[in-house]
C-alpha cells in the first residue's frame, strides 16, 4: 500500500464494465513528511476520499479483488482503501 | 493504473497466441498536466481509443483481466478514455495562506 496525496477527480465516459458507478482519482504519493515522490497514477475510490486528502492506495489487484468481490476477473490494481488522520514519525 | 497519451497504432502480423485480433496502441505514460512520464509502451486497447487521446492504463497482471479470454501475454491494456482531470495547476497556491497546492 502506498500513502498518497489526492489530485483530484477525473472523468472517463468510455471505460471497461468493472469500472462502471466508481470514482475516479488521480493521486500523488508522498514520502512521510508529506512531500511528492514518484509518478501520480489513478486510483479508484472506496472510502469517499476528498481532494488533497491523505489516502492509503492499495496497488495490487488481488486485495482490490477481495474488496469488491466482483469476481476473479476485475482489471483494477489501485484502490484508495483509507483516508489518514495522521502520521508519526520519529525524529 | 496510469495516465497515457496515444501516440500511434502498431501493427504487427506475427503474434503470440491469445494477441490475435487484438489492437495495439502505442503509449507515452503522462502525469496529470499530461507531462510524459517514463518510456513510451506498447498496450492492448479495449475501448477503441486512438491517436491523441487521454487514456487511463492497467499494467501487469490486471491488463491481461481486461481481455476475453483473459489468459493472454499482456502486460498494459487501455481501459478507458479520459474526458476530464480536476487538477490543480501545478504553481497553484492556497489563496489563504499562500502555500503550494
Amino acid at each position: 500500500m502506498r500513502c498518497c496525496r489526492v489530485v483530484g477527480p477525473m472523468w472517463a465516459a468510455v471505460k471497461h464494465p468493472a469500472f462502471a458507478g466508481r470514482p475516479l482519482f488521480v493521486v500523488q504519493p508522498v514520502d512521510e513528511h508529506g512531500q511528492d515522490t514518484g509518478a501520480s497514477f489513478v486510483a479508484i475510490d472506496n472510502v469517499q476520499a476528498g481532494v488533497g486528502d491523505k489516502v492509503i492506495v492499495l496497488t495490487e489487484g488481488n486485495g482490490v479483488r477481495q474488496i469488491l468481490q466482483m469476481g476473479d476477473v476485475v482489471p483494477i490494481r489501485s484502490m484508495i482503501v483509507g483516508i489518514v488522520d495522521h502520521v508519526d514519525v520519529a525524529p | 493504473m496510469y495516465l497515457g497519451i496515444v501516440k500511434g497504432t502498431i501493427v504487427a502480423e506475427r503474434k503470440a497466441q491469445g494477441l490475435e485480433g487484438k489492437k495495439l496502441l502505442l503509449v507515452q505514460p503522462v502525469d496529470e498536466h499530461h507531462a510524459p512520464v517514463g518510456d513510451v509502451q506498447a498496450a492492448v486497447d479495449t475501448v477503441q481509443a486512438g491517436e491523441g487521446d487521454l487514456v487511463y492504463l492497467v499494467g501487469s497482471r490486471e491488463a491481461a483481466l481486461a481481455l476475453d479470454p483473459w489468459f493472454v501475454p499482456v502486460d498494459a491494456a487501455i481501459v478507458g478514455i479520459v474526458d476530464g482531470i480536476d487538477a490543480p495547476a501545478r504553481d497553484a497556491v492556497d489563496l489563504e495562506t499562500g502555500a503550494p497546492r
